[in-house]
C-alpha cells in the first residue's frame, strides 16, 4: 500500500472519530488469542464427537460446552453494552472455574480425566493458554467496564 | 503431508510471526512485509492442502485420523485470511501482533498436523 493511499485513510479516520470502545488497543489483540482458542477447542471437541465420542461422553461433552463457551466469551469481548459486559464476566468466570477445576481433577484423579478436554492438567496442551487467558481477560474487563456516560448518551 | 515441506512451513512461518509480533509491538502498522509472511504461509498452505490430497495416491498414507488432520489444516487455512482482513480493516500496531500471533498458530498446528500424518501409530 503507498503512502498516499495509507495517508488518506488515516484522515478519514480521523474526520469520523469513533467513540473510545472496549475494543481498542491491546483489546484487540485479547480477542484475536480468544478466536483462535474458540477455533481450537471447536475444533478439537468437533473431531472427539465425530470419530469417538461413545469413548468418553463426558470429557468429549466437557470439550464442546468449553468450546462454545470460548465462543460466547469471544463475541462478548468484540460486543459493547451492559449485557455483553455481564456475559464476558460470566463466560470468563465459568473459564477460569472450567480450568481449575478440571485442571485439578485431572491431576488428582487421572481415572477421570483420561481422554483430553481443553482444560486437562491447566491446559497443558495449549501451551496453557487456557489457564492465564481467563485471568488476562478479567483484568482486562475490571480496567475497561462500560461506561455509564456512554450508555446514557446512546438512550 | 510432506514431510520436508513441513518444516520448510515452519521455517517461514515462526519466524516470520516472530518478525511480526516484535515489529507490533513496536508499534509498527501492518507494511507489505509483515502482511507478506502471513500470505506466504497461506499460500504454502493451500500447497500442503493439495499436497495432502494427492499424497494417498504416491503411497504416501497418514498414519494417524485424518479426520482430525484435515480439521487442523482448514482451520488454520482460515488463520491468515481472517487476520489479513482485520489487519486490512484496522492499521494499527494491533493487527501487526495479531499477524505475528497468527502465523505462530499456524507453526504450532503445522506441529501437530506432522505428529498427525507421519509420527502416530509407528
Amino acid at each position: 500500500m503507498s503512502y498516499d493511499d495509507d495517508r488518506a485513510m488515516t484522515e478519514s479516520q480521523t474526520e469520523t472519530p469513533t467513540p473510545s470502545s472496549r475494543v481498542s488497543g491491546i483489546g484487540r489483540l485479547l480477542i484475536a488469542v480468544y478466536g483462535v482458542l474458540a477455533l481450537a477447542a471447536t475444533g478439537r471437541s468437533f473431531v472427539q464427537i465425530a470419530s469417538e465420542f461413545d469413548d468418553a461422553p463426558l470429557a468429549y461433552s466437557l470439550s464442546a460446552l468449553a468450546a462454545v463457551v470460548y465462543i460466547v466469551a469471544t463475541l462478548a469481548l468484540i460486543k459493547r453494552n451492559t449485557l455483553w459486559y455481564r456475559i464476558a464476566w460470566a463466560t470468563i468466570g465459568f473459564e477460569l472455574l472450567g480450568v481449575l477445576v478440571v485442571g485439578t481433577l485431572s491431576l488428582v484423579d487421572p481415572a477421570l480425566f483420561q481422554h483430553k478436554t481443553v482444560w486437562s492438567v491447566y491446559g497443558q496442551g495449549y501451551g496453557f493458554v487456557p489457564l492465564v487467558l481467563p485471568l488476562l481477560g478479567m483484568w482486562w474487563l475490571m480496567r475497561h467496564p462500560v461506561a455509564r456516560a456512554a450508555l446514557v448518551s446512546r438512550a | 503431508m510432506i514431510e520436508w515441506f513441513t518444516w520448510l512451513q515452519l521455517a517461514i512461518a515462526v519466524p516470520g510471526g516472530v518478525l511480526c509480533l516484535i515489529l507490533g509491538l513496536l508499534g509498527r502498522k501492518p507494511t507489505d512485509l509483515t502482511m507478506g509472511a502471513p500470505a506466504l504461509v497461506e499460500l504454502l498452505l493451500i500447497v500442503q492442502l493439495a499436497a495432502a490430497i494427492a499424497a494417498p495416491w504416491a503411497g504416501n498414507d497418514a498414519t494417524g485420523s485424518l479426520l482430525e488432520f484435515y480439521t487442523y489444516l482448514v482451520s488454520a487455512i482460515a488463520l491468515p485470511v481472517a487476520a489479513g482482513f482485520w489487519a486490512l480493516v484496522e492499521r494499527n500496531r494491533w493487527s501487526t501482533v495479531i499477524l505475528g500471533v497468527t502465523c505462530l498458530s499456524v507453526a504450532v498446528m503445522l506441529y501437530r498436523m506432522n505428529q498427525i500424518w507421519n509420527v502416530q501409530g509407528r
